[in-house]
């Protein structure tokens, strides 16, 4: 009898489960931040019974697009795809294939207003007539990070981290007069210390907004602000004050092992500092040289965002929209920010995280965060937005490295990125128009 | 164009050799005809649109110096390998082939690595030599305080690469060596030390002869390796650092198509390396057919 | 006199000593050269990540070997979570997938060619041939595409079948075949055997040697693929080590655990060595006989 009952009980889920609409979602996210992803589809999934959200690893940021692009050409997307931040205007473009986030709500009738978003996150995915395209998902934004225990040998006070760039060089030099093997390095050049520069400053980093009012935009990040910081760059690293660590966040290495004091990276990479540093550590903001008005602006953000694709059934949409209301509460924001590292999206779940007193233990979060929200932003500090973004960062890593090996000068490296960029940006111009 | 006894049967050839036929038409024509079509075309990734642009793809590609640096740069490390790789193994082989003691052990030793991939040894090397991670570089720098930073370092780069590429195709060139050592008379060699022929004149004068299928096979692979197989070790070490020197042509063809999404342009790429190696292969081919029918 | 003979017996003794241990010296350093990095990721394999990571790296072998690759086998990085025994089924399928499959159709087609005269044969000659050494990496991009309009990508088929193009074990076989006397052909044909039974039980038993060397080059090769997956695998439950071992040591924002890489990295190497070591001796052989 009992198993007769158990029969029915499993043939009654069965038909429950038929009657349900499973959405796909691809992602490309690791490790524990992957297991986060599928905690909080769980936790839509028992929130209701119409829906079932179903995340799939696709790989890293270029295998889970190549993955979409593909799926997509064959006729089969996924609902739901994670893109990183370089592919939003490919997808933007992609007119055809995307379905925005802000049609998708409308079309379900699904109370939602996208002023929740902090700002800049918003903005970086909208229109700029503040039409929001794709949903925010793992967001993040450069900071400083500094290494407590070498500020103290170098008789530097730890709690007191440089707050302009001048100030910055001084204390680089010093660390590496105490003996460190350098002063400073950086991850992600183009992403830091010209994407997030610029906006910092309340400089153009392209024209037409940086992208967001069309496609007939070019890079103008050659000023001769830009052209200073990185003749200082420059100058430090042949003194061995600035130590280049490679592309991306290949650095990271130098500053964990305790060779450089000061080191800056995505406040996504908190976890791993954590890990792997055997010293104290400190997060601080940006530096910012003072002679320039309106600096400090605010800085910009990185990481990912969830894109919509069209050509699916639609009962399958009003899932993704129940979805992406779902995950922007607070409490669902919160703990996404807690476990993994990324910001929370909405004002909301940062408050709720404050007033849980998480910063008290956690400093180093509520730095990055109050940096995105230090001023309203300005067309130069809403986000990027170019086409063949990919290959625009490539040249500007490239040139990078030329500049260092002593092949280009600062001042003809910035003008060749700038250069080759805007050829890019005809192309895609040229392709989309 | 054989001599051998041949059979009558009017289906059954074609039923042997359709499959072969059949996963040639699908994985190597077809694609090679989408290549050269795709090449004509700027394209948007998701397939929306699809502007004709005549030869620009490869126009723009033969007259951007970058791509001819590729050129260079691959047919420089193709050549350094092939060189360094070859001499090392041949050397090791005429040792290994003599009369000695614990030959079959030296032999396992040498011949074993051949199973190490070209991943697998980028990966070994980058992790010696990161200036970041690797022990050696800490003791290049500390112990020797060479300005270890193959990063900016084009020299250096190359370097490393060339090693790395060239231990791993050590083991390779060994194998062959020494089969085609192998196939050398031993009496023909014991005659000339009767008659008292020095070791170099036994060398130059009798097995080197002897080998040249072996060489020229190994020519022909080993420039084929140096230029499109080491993509891996590329892929691993430098990722085409400093700026993008090191960037051989297999490697931008995989950078323009997959990361960047410039399919056009990749397409283009694909097709200028298939018809380099389809002359390669020709080349190769007329010279084994003449060595075999005479 | 008598001490000049002395010197000079010194002196070719001397000089036999040297002829002696010369090859012994020249091959040590090169058995040195190939294994001390192989010595250095096996070390490695035995440190926790944060010691591989301190600069300078210990030399020796650390306590935490068998954890490492306890971990390595049976769960993988905290990254990827893909344990190495599930990639190394993949590889082993990829491998035998690729090395069996291309033997079967490549002793076929060889045969054809070389034992049948038909009015197509020069034309399947060439269009075989014109793949001999092309190398994947070179038609990578547009074999992907069709691979993904096939609706191939994560399975073995798609893994696998593309790497059966190439034309070297055609090649080889039909070397070897056009070096069999053809009397046997003749005589086996007088004796009333189909042309299919002559192939079974005499042509294919005569091949063995060159076989077991094609198997060992294409067990290699295809244990040894990585670009192709890399593009056409995005499921874990279908990498293979290769990737596994790119996959663990890339990643933005997470840790990188190097001792398991490297452990997986020794681990990567062990299957295909041993196919080499095992089979050392037929391979080798192989090698002279169709390479004369």
């Amino acid at each position: 009898m009992k198993r007769v009952i158990l029969l029915m009980a499993v043939l009654l889920m069965a038909v429950g489960a038929y009657a349900q609409t499973t959405v796909e979602f691809w992602h490309a996210m690791t490790g524990h931040n992957g297991e986060m992803v599928q905690v909080i589809a769980d936790k839509f999934n028992a929130s209701q019974k119409d829906y079932k959200v179903v995340p799939v690893y696709k790989g890293s940021y270029v295998d889970t697009m190549n993955a979409g692009i593909a799926a997509f050409r064959a006729g089969n997307p996924p609902a739901i795809i994670q893109v990183y931040e370089v592919g939003t205007a490919t997808m933007m473009a992609a007119k055809n294939a995307i379905k925005p986030v802000y049609q998708l709500m409308a079309e379900n009738n699904m109370k939602w207003d996208p002023n929740m978003y902090i700002p800049t996150i918003k903005s970086y995915y909208s229109t700029s007539d503040g039409r929001m395209l794709s949903m925010p998902f793992n967001s993040s934004t450069a900071v400083m990070y500094y290494n407590k225990d070498a500020f103290r040998k170098a008789g530097l006070d730890p709690e007191k981290p440089p707050v302009t760039w001048p100030e910055f060089f001084e204390v680089a030099k010093k660390l590496k007069a105490s003996g460190m093997e350098g002063g400073f390095t950086t991850n992600w050049i183009s992403w830091i210390q010209l994407e997030n520069f610029s906006a910092w400053h309340n400089l153009p980093f392209g024209t037409r907004s940086n992208g967001f009012d069309g496609l007939d935009t070019q890079l103008v990040f050659n000023s001769p602000i830009h052209v200073r910081h990185f003749q200082n760059m420059y100058d430090l690293s042949k003194t061995g004050v600035f130590i280049y660590g490679g592309r991306e966040n290949k650095a990271n290495p130098l500053f964990t092992s305790g060779r450089v004091g000061l080191h800056f990276e995505s406040i996504g990479g908190y976890g791993n500092m954590k890990a792997n540093c055997k010293f104290e550590f400190g997060v601080a903001r940006l530096p910012y040289y003072p002679d320039v008005p309106g600096a400090p602006q605010n800085s910009i953000i990185g990481g990912a965002s969830l894109w919509v694709f069209n050509g699916r059934p639609q009962a399958e949409y009003k899932g993704v929209a129940e979805f992406f209301n779902f995950i922007s509460q607070p409490e669902i924001q919160s703990l996404w920010h807690k476990e993994t590292g990324y910001l929370p999206i909405t004002n909301a779940a940062y408050e709720l995280t404050k007033s849980e007193g998480y910063y008290k233990t956690n400093p180093g979060l509520e730095v990055a965060i109050k940096q995105l929200l230090n001023k309203a932003p300005t067309a130069n500090s809403m986000g990027i937005r170019f086409g063949n973004f990919q290959i625009i960062r490539e040249i500007e890593d490239q040139v990078w490295e030329d500049i260092l090996a002593g092949k280009i000068s600062v001042k003809d490296g910035l003008d060749k990125m700038v250069r080759d960029g805007n050829k890019t940006l005809r192309e895609f111009e040229k392709l989309y128009k | 164009m054989s001599k051998q006894y041949e059979f009558k049967a009017p289906i059954l050839p074609y039923i042997l050799v359709l499959p072969q036929m059949v996963i040639v038409f699908i994985f190597f024509f077809w694609p090679a005809a989408q290549a050269i079509l795709q090449s004509f075309y700027l394209q948007d990734p998701f397939g929306g649109r699809m502007i004709f642009v005549g030869f620009q793809n490869y126009s723009r590609l033969l007259a951007d110096p970058d791509y001819w640096q590729s050129f260079t740069v691959s047919t420089a490390f193709a050549v350094c390998i092939t060189v360094g790789a070859m001499t090392i193994s041949l050397f090791l082989a005429i040792q290994a082939n003599k009369k000695i003691r614990f030959a079959s052990f030296y032999k396992t030793m040498l011949i074993w690595p051949y199973a190490v991939s070209t991943l697998v040894a980028g990966a070994i090397w980058l992790f010696m030599f990161n200036p970041n991670v690797g022990v050696i570089a800490y003791m290049l720098k500390h112990t020797f305080h060479v300005d270890w930073q193959y990063l900016l370092n084009f020299n250096q780069a190359f370097l490393l690469l060339t090693l790395a590429a060239t231990w791993k195709q050590l083991a390779y060139n060994f194998v062959f060596f020494l089969a085609g050592l192998q196939s050398v008379p031993a009496t023909l060699i014991e005659a000339a030390e009767i008659d008292g022929a020095s070791p170099s004149t036994r060398f130059w004068k009798i097995i080197f002869p002897m080998l040249s299928p072996t060489t020229f096979y190994l020519l022909v692979m080993n420039l084929v390796y140096g230029f499109f197989e080491t993509f891996p070790i590329i892929h691993q070490i430098t990722q085409g650092a400093p700026g993008k020197s090191t960037g051989i042509l297999v490697y931008k063809v995989w950078r323009d198509g997959v990361i960047n999404l410039d399919l056009g342009s990749s397409a283009a790429q694909s097709v200028i390396l298939m018809i380099m190696v389809i002359l390669l292969t020709v080349f190769q081919f007329r010279f084994i057919e003449r060595r075999v029918t005479y | 006199m008598a001490e000049l003979t002395h010197n000079s017996n010194k002196a070719a003794h001397r000089a036999k000593l040297i002829r002696r241990t010369f090859p012994h010296i020249m091959l040590w350093i090169g058995i040195a050269i190939i294994v001390f990095p192989i010595y250095f990721i096996f070390s490695a394999s035995s440190h926790t990540s944060a010691e591989i990571l301190a600069a300078p790296m210990p030399l020796n072998i650390g306590p935490h070997l068998i954890e490492n690759y306890r971990q390595a086998l049976f769960e993988g990085t905290k990254n990827m979570g893909t344990p190495v025994l599930t990639m190394m089924k993949n590889s082993l399928i990829m491998a035998l997938g690729i090395s069996i499959g291309k033997i079967v159709v490549s002793l076929m087609a060889a045969f054809a060619i070389v034992y049948f005269k038909f009015p197509l044969r020069n034309f399947c000659f060439w269009t075989i041939f014109i793949t001999l050494m092309l190398p994947v990496e070179v038609r990578i991009m547009p074999t992907y595409k069709v691979i993904s309009d096939l609706g191939m990508l994560n399975t073995y088929a798609g893994l696998i079948l593309p790497m059966i193009v190439s034309a070297t074990a055609v090649f080889l076989f039909r070397q070897f075949f056009m070096s069999i006397p053809r009397e046997i052909a003749e005589a086996s044909q007088i004796d009333g055997a189909t042309p299919m039974e002559f192939f079974s039980h005499i042509l294919v038993p005569m091949t063995r040697t060159p076989v077991a060397a094609m198997f060992v080059i294409q067990f290699i090769y295809g244990w040894n693929q990585y670009l192709w997956p890399l593009l056409i695998t995005t499921k874990p439950e279908f990498y293979t080590l290769l990737i596994g071992i790119n996959r663990m040591m890339s990643g933005a924002d997470v840790q990188i655990e190097w001792q398991i890489a490297m452990a997986t990295t020794l681990l990567a190497m062990l299957p295909p060595v041993l196919v080499v070591v095992i089979m050392q001796k037929q391979f080798i052989a192989g090698m002279t006989e169709t390479e004369k």
